[in-house]
């Protein structure tokens, strides 16, 4: 049976050093190893974004990630989202339009938005639902979340 | 998942002979996106991962006067993100784009896809209709062969033990080609194909006459198909509704598709004949750059 490994990665600008099993998925070293739990399990097929991080620039499933494959990436997950000043205007946007529910998907649903608008604050309905289709919410039924977006993106414009 | 050893080679000869030496209980990760989810619900098993991502040879993404040489292990993203790729080769970027979500385009490959064979792999039917190679390497060394060869059954492949799928070569498109790939599911995104196809036509220079087509399908048989009588229907012929008709439905003809959760074998049929006059139509265009 293989042995713990040694990773060594950046998570949310700080080095961050864990030890797992090769089978574990980033998501289960993010959560059970690293102690942070902002990515949620949903469906771990990659089908419903709960997970969603991002890893070296690109949003992913960190299910479908091995941790043993953030060896020397940069991991930013939705605890790197607020600053000391205070939320994210994408998590101001998402308190003031109501866009969540229970918040199980929320999490994702704000790292994924984040990617977009980081790139493209001026992301439109269409483009937005489109980025947005790998995250699923079983309660909102996407409306608010994606004006909670929209709004996001013209606070991040704004400045 | 059962504990797995993982490897990440930083050559192709170190990574072959890490799949040689476990034979078929070794499986190549690129993307995971396929494979991750089949080891943990016990769908497939392994002892070692090896992760190809690390291999110089399958990371490449060269657009040169031979084509593109599209390494096994390049994600989605990156291919729709080189706009010289995009640009010469719009229907793979149909099928790049519409994988899963933006987060599996993240990580998914086109390698990947190929080696997974699911029968609805959306890229697999435009590389097949661009005259795609899988140049393979193993314990024996190089070899390459078409793609439409490369699925054989569903979830199956070609390679044998220790063998690796290193790239995709795709010919430099033909003067006055297009190609374009279209499938239906009842949604807008994050579906699996009920019905894909894949049209690839070479016209004259006046942009009237076919000089030749190849279609290809996905999610109707229990491999992708290469639809050869429909593509080969069109040869010679100038380009009319009657001609693109008929296409469609020699296509259909090809179509092996059977009744599941998805579709029923006659909604398919039906599918295939209308997704191949579409796709000719738009590869049509394409090809006398109206799009």
């Amino acid at each position: 049976m293989p042995g713990l490994v040694h990773v060594t990665t950046t998570i949310n600008g700080n080095q961050a050093d864990f030890l797992c099993e090769p089978r574990q998925s980033l998501l289960e070293c993010l959560r059970d190893v690293v102690g942070m739990t902002g990515a949620k399990e949903g469906c771990n097929d990659g089908n419903c974004g709960a997970c969603t991080v991002n890893l070296d620039g690109r949003i992913v499933c960190s299910c479908l990630v091995l941790g043993v494959e953030a060896q020397g990436a940069e991991v930013n997950t939705i605890e790197g989202v607020a600053s000391a000043e205070g939320l994210h205007p994408i998590q101001q946007a998402f308190l003031e339009n109501a866009a969540l529910q229970c918040g199980i998907c929320t999490p994702g649903f704000i790292v994924a938005a984040k990617a977009l608008l980081d790139e493209e604050p001026d992301a439109d309905e269409a483009r937005i639902r489109h980025w947005l289709a790998g995250n699923l919410c079983r309660c909102t039924g996407y409306d608010k979340i994606v004006r909670a977006v929209l709004d996001a993106g013209e606070r991040m414009r704004a400045g | 998942m059962r504990a797995i050893d993982y490897q990440a080679p930083t050559s192709l000869s170190e990574a072959v002979s890490i799949m040689a030496a476990n034979g078929d209980r070794a499986r190549p990760l690129a993307g995971g996106t396929d494979v991750l989810v089949q080891l943990r619900g016990g769908r497939r098993e392994a002892d070692v991962v090896v992760d190809t991502k690390k291999i110089p040879e399958l990371n490449t993404l060269n657009l040169g006067d031979n084509g593109l040489q599209l390494g096994a292990a390049v994600p989605c993203y990156k291919i729709y993100g080189d706009s010289a790729v995009a640009a010469a080769y719009p229907g793979l970027i149909d099928a790049a784009s519409m994988i899963g979500s933006i987060q599996i385009q993240g990580r998914a490959t086109v390698g990947g896809n190929l080696c997974n064979a699911a029968p609805s792999g959306d890229t697999i039917p435009p590389v097949i209709t661009l005259g795609g190679e899988a140049h393979i390497n193993g314990p024996n060394g190089w070899r390459t062969m078409p793609a439409e060869d490369f699925c054989t059954g569903p979830g199956r492949n070609a390679l044998q033990d220790g063998e690796l799928l290193v790239a995709i070569q795709l010919p430099a498109p033909a003067a006055n080609s297009g190609t374009a790939y279209l499938r239906f599911i009842p949604r807008n995104e994050m579906d699996i194909a009920v019905a894909g196809v894949s049209s690839t036509v070479t016209l004259d220079a006046s942009g009237q006459t076919i000089q030749s087509a190849r279609i290809a399908l996905a999610s109707v048989g229990p491999t992708p198909i290469l639809a050869t009588a429909a593509g080969d229907s069109l040869a010679g012929k100038a380009v009319s509704d009657e001609a693109i008709e008929e296409a469609g439905r020699l296509a259909s003809e090809a179509a092996t598709p059977i009744t599941d959760m998805r579709g029923t074998i006659r909604q398919r049929h039906h599918l295939v004949a209308v997704l191949t006059r579409r796709t000719l139509n738009i590869a049509i265009r394409r090809a006398r750059g109206e799009e």
